[in-house]
C-alpha cells in the first residue's frame, strides 16, 4: 500500500534527519577532541529508518533502542538539549550522567531506553506490548535491533511470544549490512528475514531502509495493523551503516570504494532532499531546515557544554527505589 | 507480629495465599512462568489461581527463561507488577542477562526515569527433595546478592514467606523470592488476615546468650534442631534467621554477636564466595572487639550435587554438625 505522505511531513522528516546526522556529527566531534570516552556508535546513514518508523507513531507510543539508538531518541522527540548533555555525563543530561550514549532513555516521550546488550531490549519491548494489551491501552511498541541482533536466542523467544500473546509490538530489523565486521549472511542461516519472519505465523516486509516513504508506509502499516488489534509484525529495513561501528574503528573488513558508493548514491537525506525537489519545494526551503537542524544541535551542544558535572557525593543514589 | 486468627498451614500454601491476595487486591499485579496456569505450576504453588483469575493474570508461557524475565521487566515498565515464576533457581542461569543487566540497574542506570517493580519467585536447595542432582537443587542466593540493585529475600517459615512475599510484590525494587524446595510441606502459624513482613528485617527465632548461629532457609530449622539439644546441655544458642538477605538487617546480627561474643554461620550454597563470607566480614568489621573466638563458617561443599544419595548426603551441614561446632566454640578457652 503507498501512502501519500504530505509535503509538509516530508519536509518535517527531512529536519529530523539533519537533526540526526548533526548531532551525530557533533559526536564524532566530541570523540575526535578526546572530550567523549566512551563508544559511540553512529547511525548515519540509517537516518530514514528511526525517522520513517517513529512518524509512524503517537507520543504515547513506545519503543526500545539499541547501542545505535541516538536517531530513535531524536526521532522519537526526545529533547536534544538532555541527549546532548547524557553523551557528555553531565548532570542536566536524561539519565543525568548515568547512561551515556549506550544507555540514552527518555521516558518522557516513550523511549524504554537503549539496551546495548545486543537483542536485550526486544524481550522488553514485548513485554511492555503485554503490559498494553493488558491493561487495554490503544498503544503499540516498536522493538529497534540490528541484523546482527538476528542470531541472539531471545530475538527468536521473542518474536515467538509476541505471536503467541498477540502483542502490539512491531520488530524493527535495521540491516546495515554489519555486526561489527560481520555480513547478514554469516549471522542468520535464513538468507530471507521475511520467509524467516513469516515461519513465527507474523507478517514481514523487507523495504528500502534508505527511503524514508517507503519505511513511513510500511510502518504506518504495522502500527495501524497492532493497534487494531492484528498482533506483532516483522520489517527489515536495509540500510547501510556510514561510519564505523564506533567512532573511531578501523573497518579492515569493507573497501573505501563501496563506503563511497553507498554515500554517493544512497544517502536516504539526499534522496528526500531530490525527493522534496521533485515535488516543487524551493531549493532555499529545504537549505533553511538544514540549517534549523544545524542550530538546534549547536544550541544543544552549548546546553550541555555549560551544565554541571553530576555531584559526586550522588553516585550511590536510587540504586534502589524508597 | 498480628494479631487475628492464626491457623496452621504449608509453606507452599502461604506462599499461594500471598499470591492469591496480590491478584486481588491490586490489578497491576499479575503472574507469569511455565506451566503455572491449570497445571499450577511445577510444585503446584500456583495451583488454583489461574480458575480463579484467568489466563490473563496467571499466564503460562514457553520455556524462554531470558525473554520471560525481558517482558516481565518490558510490562512493569508500563505500570504492572509481573511476578516471574522460573520452575527451578537452576534455570534462573539463562535469565541472568534480563536480571543482572535490566532489572537491576534501569532505575540507576537511566537517572531515576523508571522503577522496576519484577519479583522472581523460585525454588532453591536440596535436601529432603532428594537426588535433584546437579541442575535441579543448587542454591545460588549469592549470586543475586552480589549485584547492586537487586533485593534477594530467602524465608524460612509460612508466616515469613507469605509476610514477605506480599512485601516483595509491593516494593518498587526487583526482588528475587527465593523458596526452599524441600520446605514447601512444611507447617507453621499464619494469620488470616492480610499481613506483611517487611524486607531487610532479620528475625531472632530463638534468644540465647552463649553463641550465635546466622542461618537462612532450610539451615535456619536445622540451626533450631540444634539449639534444642544443646539448650539441654545447657549451652544457650541464639538463632537469627535474615530473611533478607539483601539488604541485610546488620544490626540484629551485629547486636546478637555483642552480646554473645561467638558467632556461628551456616549456609547450604558451596563454601567459596556464599553468603556466610559476607556475614562474617561484616561481623568482623564491625564487631571485632567483642567477638571471644573466631568466627565459624559451615557451608554445603564446594562440588556439583551429586545424585547417588549415599554421595549427597555427603554435600551440605545438618544439625548434628551444627551442635558439633558450637560445642567446640563454646568449649574454646581463649
Ligand atoms: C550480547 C552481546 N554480545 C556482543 C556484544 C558486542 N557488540 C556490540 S554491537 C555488536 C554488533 C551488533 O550488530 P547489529 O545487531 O547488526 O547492530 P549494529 O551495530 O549494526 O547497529 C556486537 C557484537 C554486545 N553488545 N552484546
Ligand atoms: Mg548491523
Amino acid at each position: 500500500m503507498t501512502r501519500s505522505i504530505s509535503t509538509e511531513t516530508l519536509e518535517q522528516m527531512y529536519e529530523i534527519m539533519w537533526r540526526i546526522r548533526r548531532f551525530e556529527e557533533a559526536a564524532g566531534a566530541f570523540y575526535q577532541a578526546g572530550r567523549v570516552k566512551g563508544g559511540i556508535h553512529a547511525s548515519i546513514g540509517q537516518e530514514a529508518v528511526a525517522t520513517g518508523v517513529c512518524f509512524a507513531l503517537r507520543p504515547g507510543d513506545l519503543i526500545t533502542s539499541t547501542h545505535r539508538g541516538h536517531g530513535h531518541h531524536i526521532a522519537k522527540g526526545a529533547d536534544l538539549n538532555r541527549l546532548m548533555a547524557e553523551l557528555l555525563g553531565k548532570a542536566t543530561g536524561y539519565n543525568r550522567g548515568r547512561g551515556g550514549s549506550m544507555h540514552m532513555a527518555a521516558f518522557d516521550v516513550g523511549s524504554l531506553g537503549a539496551f546495548p546488550v545486543v537483542a536485550a531490549g526486544v524481550p522488553v519491548a514485548v513485554g511492555a506490548a503485554l503490559g498494553i494489551k493488558m491493561q487495554e491501552q490503544d498503544r503499540v511498541v516498536v522493538a529497534f535491533f540490528g541484523d546482527g541482533a538476528m542470531a541472539q536466542g531471545t530475538l527468536h523467544e521473542s518474536i515467538n511470544l509476541a505471536a503467541l500473546a498477540q502483542a502490539p509490538v512491531i520488530f524493527v530489523c535495521e540491516n546495515n549490512q554489519f555486526a561489527v565486521s560481520t555480513r547478514p549472511e554469516n549471522s542468520l542461516a535464513v538468507r530471507d528475514k521475511v520467509q524467516w519472519a513469516t515461519s513465527y505465523g507474523i507478517p514481514a516486509w523487507s523495504i528500502d531502509g534508505q527511503s524514508v516513504d517507503a519505511v513511513y508506509d510500511t510502518s504506518a502499516e504495522a502500527v495501524e495493523r497492532a493497534r487494531a488489534g492484528g498482533g506483532p509484525c516483522f520489517i527489515e529495513a536495509m540500510t547501510y551503516r556510514f561510519e564505523g561501528h564506533y567512532f573511531g574503528e578501523p573497518q579492515v573488513y569493507r573497501t573505501r570504494e563501496e563506503v563511497d558508493v553507498e554515500r554517493r548514491d544512497r544517502d536516504p537525506i539526499a534522496r528526500l532532499h531530490d525527493r522534496l525537489l521533485a515535488r516543487g519545494v524551493e531549493p532555499t526551503t529545504l537549505d533553511a531546515l538544514n540549517q534549523a537542524a544545524s542550530e538546534a544541535v549547536e544550541a544543544a551542544v552549548a546546553f550541555a557544554e555549560a551544565g554541571p558535572e553530576p555531584d559526586p557525593e550522588t553516585f550511590a543514589d536510587e540504586v534502589y527505589s524508597p | 507480629m498480628t494479631a487475628g486468627h492464626m491457623r496452621e498451614i504449608t509453606y507452599l500454601q502461604a506462599i499461594n495465599e500471598a499470591l492469591r491476595e496480590a491478584l486481588a487486591e491490586d490489578p497491576r499485579v499479575f503472574l507469569m512462568g511455565e506451566d503455572i496456569g491449570q497445571h499450577g505450576g511445577a510444585f503446584g504453588v500456583t495451583r488454583g489461581l489461574w480458575d480463579a483469575f484467568g489466563g490473563e493474570r496467571v499466564r503460562d508461557t514457553p520455556i524462554s527463561e531470558n525473554t520471560l524475565a525481558g517482558a516481565a521487566l518490558g510490562a512493569a515498565l508500563t505500570g504492572m507488577r509481573p511476578v516471574l515464576e522460573i520452575m527451578f533457581l537452576d534455570f534462573s542461569l539463562l535469565a541472568l542477562d534480563q536480571i543482572f543487566n535490566e532489572w537491576a540497574k534501569v532505575r540507576y542506570m537511566y537517572g531515576g526515569q523508571c522503577t522496576a517493580p519484577v519479583v522472581l519467585r523460585s525454588p532453591q536447595g536440596g535436601l529432603s527433595w532428594k537426588s535433584a542432582g546437579a541442575h535441579h537443587a543448587q542454591s545460588l542466593e549469592a549470586l543475586f546478592v552480589h549485584i547492586p540493585g537487586l533485593k534477594v529475600v530467602f524465608p524460612s517459615t509460612p508466616y515469613d514467606a507469605k509476610g514477605l512475599l506480599k512485601a516483595a510484590i509491593a516494593d518498587d525494587n526487583p526482588v528475587i523470592f527465593l523458596e526452599h524446595k524441600a520446605m514447601y510441606g512444611d507447617r507453621g502459624a499464619v494469620p488470616e488476615e492480610p499481613y506483611r513482613v517487611p524486607l531487610g528485617v532479620a528475625d531472632v527465632k530463638r534468644a540465647g546468650d552463649d553463641v550465635t548461629v546466622i542461618a537462612a532457609g532450610k539451615m535456619c530449622h536445622f540451626a533450631l534442631d540444634a539449639a534444642a539439644l544443646l539448650a539441654k546441655e545447657g549451652i544457650a544458642v541464639e538463632v537469627i534467621d535474615p530473611r533478607t538477605l539483601k539488604p541485610l538487617d546488620e544490626e540484629t546480627i551485629f547486636a546478637s554477636v555483642r552480646k554473645t561474643h561467638r558467632a556461628v554461620l551456616v549456609q547450604e550454597a558451596p563454601r567459596t564466595g556464599g553468603v556466610a563470607a559476607e556475614w562474617g566480614m561484616r561481623i568482623v568489621e564491625a564487631c571485632f572487639d567483642w567477638l571471644d573466638a573466631p568466627i565459624v563458617r559451615l557451608a554445603g561443599a564446594d562440588v556439583p550435587i551429586p545424585y547417588a544419595h549415599s554421595l549427597e548426603a555427603k554435600v551440605w551441614p545438618r544439625s548434628p554438625d551444627i551442635a558439633e561446632a558450637i560445642r567446640k566454640l563454646v568449649a574454646l578457652e581463649i
